[in-house]
């Protein structure tokens, strides 16, 4: 089982985890991951995600189901916002579950990977001083390889 | 053939608008960006780098050198920047 949720509105991270859980029956580990606007320099006043309606979904199930062909994962979780966000804000989440951890804690940063650098976001950040791109890091490109 | 090029983050500021249909006979992606180029400065500025830049045909990521046959929906864009 595998959900993939791109929207604008915020989640509840605690209550989405529960509900994942509870869905996942043979599963003894669960692991999640939930991303959280941060004012890395000071000044952030918000975080403006931009994304490809259509071409993001189908990029997500794509990186789900290739995460469910490398580990025995009885589900996935993948919620990803767009929009507006202040620091603070939570920007997205990953839930695995599998029956053993290693293959949950090594799906979720496969999925986490994977969202940085091929799932079709742009983040701008809006300061005080003005806006600008948030530009890729090579070592998140690079990260890709060790998969 | 008429294509829908869509432009995302920087380069739809650049360019100044999210999408607009475009008649071309490219037969490959750099083809068209030749052809956008010459239109106007903010294409060229654009695409002045296309190293800088990642394509899409069809919703499904792709590269410089490929064919545009078949091909109705066509995106530039950034490295992406998700998670």
């Amino acid at each position: 089982m595998a959900e993939v949720r791109v929207q604008a509105d915020s989640f509840d991270a605690g209550a989405e985890l529960n509900r994942f859980s509870e869905a996942q029956a043979g599963a003894g580990a669960v692991v999640s991951f939930t991303g959280v606007v941060r004012d890395v320099s000071g000044g952030l006043e918000a975080m403006e995600i931009e994304h490809y309606p259509g071409m993001t979904e189908s990029a997500i199930a794509t990186i789900v189901d290739e995460s469910k062909a490398r580990w025995p994962l009885t589900g996935a979780l993948v919620i990803h916002r767009h929009g507006r966000l202040e620091p603070g804000a939570q920007i997205m989440m990953v839930a695995t579950a599998s029956a053993h951890r290693v293959a949950a804690f090594e799906a979720a940063e496969f999925l986490m990977d994977y969202l940085k650098s091929r799932a079709p976001f742009w983040k701008k950040e809006v300061t005080r001083e003005g806006t600008g791109w948030v530009a890729a890091k090579d070592e998140d490109e690079a990260a890709l390889t060790r998969w | 053939m008429t294509v829908n090029v869509l432009y995302f983050a920087w380069v739809r500021e650049r360019i100044g608008l999210p999408r607009e249909a475009v008649e071309t006979e490219a037969a490959t992606v750099s083809e068209l960006v030749e052809e956008l180029k010459t239109r106007e400065d903010r294409y060229a500025a654009a695409f002045a780098d296309v190293t800088a830049l990642r394509v899409a045909l069809d919703q499904e990521l792709s590269d410089f050198e490929a064919p545009l046959a078949g091909v109705r929906e066509i995106a530039f864009f950034p490295p992406m920047t998700g998670g």
